[in-house]
């Protein structure tokens, strides 16, 4: 090669200065856009001190509002768990008319806004919604209660188990599930034994994206629930409430706790999502 | 050939699907019950209410000045959103893929953090940083930089929400890509910058186009990461979202309907067309 060399150092200097302007601007965007929030909220929610901290938590409201959000996320997570495994497995092992459009639908709720999530359940369960004679006319209270919250957390929460654990059932095969069946493994046996076992990383991978979600849905919440203060009012409704109600230190204070609490499911989920690839590869 | 065939039947699996018929048509009804219930039948009812009026009806609630004002507004700032995720995302991808830094795990962990923290946190975070309460917010508004209350926050909020949509499937195809390719290209006298624009990024368009597609139809439904930093002043910074929460707590449910109809078809077109474009980018599967 006649290429002389001042030209290659040349070369690797302009590559190097474009790697350095590239990283740059990634680590600048990034920073700007979430670290310093996360900065700006650990400022503001830890600086008034630990009179409000103690007075924030130790406020029946709040705590109220905790509760409710842990149960409607463990009613979410459990229901979404069963029947999102259930479905997974339909879809994936299963051939039947109609099979593509389920599978369509499990999309859905992707495209929807929050909003309309909250919207939709009203108009069903309200005055002149199809569900009105069901429950509203028997007096069963759905809107402005504990079964209309848990309703729309879970229309939001939907997809995550299923489209987590059906890639991965579509990839493992029916092999090991057939080898079960032929030595002699009940149906029940071998779902458990066998199918269960080896989707039980994808399966909390998606556990773990449906409790996050659970945990922090607020747009859908706040129009079935009304946010009634002790009654329907959850931590993000809290959260919500309190900044409109000049009570912006608590508030900042339980939303720092939903994040904290995030970030520790988010942990889980790379750990989850790093150990179900591991024992597909191997 | 001929043996093959009655094997085949007798496999556990084939048994499986003639005898236990019960069980597996149990099963699709479960399947079936579970996403028709809660989900299909709920959106046909607010599809239903939103178009049950006519067509005049529809035309009238979409033509009021507020309802105009939101959704031209909530449109332009998800193009924004998809924009800027698509230049933003397909570099932090090829940063993280392609080059070793200090702060790349960094990078690659917190660019997740969008999927586990509550939209409304993230709205939160930002009036937290930019309100007029805070050093940095007190700062800008004295040099008349409004950020919360005012679009950018709004643009902020989206992007933050939105950050990993297009850098994680742009990542996946870059850690697929076949560097052979490149290498050709530079061996034949291309500089890098024709080399990117003309081997590496038709590679990644599709991935590229599907994640700002599903940036922009995450950007129309938004509301908790938007409702509390857009201060929601009709024109300015009421989305469309908003608008719809705004009118269902006036027990205005038809007109809500009808918006909520609007966006949900227009979110709705775009997932599909998404989908195709990935099925079409991962060769048919």
């Amino acid at each position: 090669m006649s290429v002389p060399q001042g030209a290659i150092l040349e070369n690797a200097r302009r590559q190097s200065i474009v790697k350095g302007a590239l990283v740059g601007v990634a680590l600048t965007y990034v920073v700007f856009l979430l670290v310093a929030p996360l900065g700006g909220i650990l400022y503001t929610a830890l600086r008034p001190g630990v009179s409000v901290f103690r007075s924030t938590f130790s406020d029946p409201r709040v705590q109220h509002a905790y509760y409710l959000t842990a149960m409607v996320a463990a009613i979410t997570v459990v229901v979404t768990a069963v029947f999102g495994v259930i479905t997974a497995w339909v879809l994936t092992r299963d051939r039947f008319p109609g099979r593509a459009l389920l599978n369509g639908i499990v999309d859905l709720p992707f495209a929807v806004s929050p909003v309309t999530v909250g919207l939709m359940t009203v108009l069903l369960f309200a005055q002149g919604g199809w569900l009105e004679p069901v429950f509203l006319s028997r007096g069963i209270q759905i809107v402005f209660a504990l079964p209309s919250m848990v309703l729309v957390t879970i229309f939001i929460s939907i997809p995550f188990v299923i489209r987590s654990v059906a890639p991965v059932l579509n990839e493992l095969g029916t092999d090991e599930e057939e080898a079960a069946q032929t030595l002699g493994a009940s149906p029940l046996r071998t779902f458990f034994k066998v199918t269960l076992k080896n989707v039980r990383w994808a399966l909390a991978y998606g556990v773990g994206l449906s409790t996050a979600r659970a945990l922090g849905e607020v747009g859908a919440v706040l129009i079935v629930s009304g946010s009634i203060e002790n009654r329907t009012e959850t931590a993000t409704l809290y959260i919500l409430s309190a900044i409109e109600e000049r009570l912006e230190a608590s508030g900042y204070l339980v939303a720092l706790s939903l994040a904290a609490v995030s970030v520790v499911i988010l942990v889980g989920i790379e750990i989850f999502k790093h150990r179900q690839t591991k024992e597909q590869v191997s | 050939m001929a043996t093959a065939a009655p094997k085949l039947r007798s496999s556990p699996l084939a048994r499986r699907g003639r005898g236990a018929g019960f069980g597996r048509w149990g099963l699709r009804g479960i399947a079936a019950l579970y996403l028709g219930g809660m989900i299909a039948i709920p959106l046909a009812g607010v599809v239903a209410r939103g178009l049950g009026l006519g067509m005049t009806a529809v035309a009238d609630t979409m033509t009021a000045p507020a309802a105009v004002d939101a959704i031209v507004l909530t449109l332009w700032l998800a193009g924004a959103t998809a924009v800027t995720n698509a230049l933003f995302g397909t570099l932090l991808a090829w940063v993280i893929v392609r080059y070793e830094f200090p702060g790349r795990r960094f990078l690659s962990i917190v660019a997740d953090l969008p999927l586990a923290i509550p939209t409304l946190v993230t709205g939160v975070m930002l009036t937290a940083l930019y309100g007029p309460a805070s050093p940095v917010g007190g700062w800008l508004q004295g040099h008349g930089v409004d950020v919360i209350f005012a679009p950018p926050g709004t643009l902020l909020a989206l992007l933050f929400v939105t950050l990993p949509f297009v850098m994680r499937p742009v990542q996946l195809v870059l850690l697929e890509l076949d560097k052979a390719e490149e290498e050709a290209s530079y061996a034949l006298g291309a500089g890098a910058g024709v080399t990117f624009r003309r081997v590496v990024l038709p590679a990644l368009r599709p991935a590229i186009t599907a994640g700002a597609l599903l940036s922009f139809a995450r950007a129309l439904g938004e509301f908790g990461a938007v409702v509390i930093v857009a201060g929601n002043i009709q024109g300015r910074t009421l989305t469309a979202p908003v608008y719809i929460f705004q009118l269902t707590s006036q027990f205005r449910y038809q007109e809500a309907a009808v918006v909520a109809t609007f966006l949900f078809l227009l979110s709705f077109t775009i997932v599909v067309i998404t989908d195709r474009l990935l099925t079409k980018g991962a060769g048919g599967v």
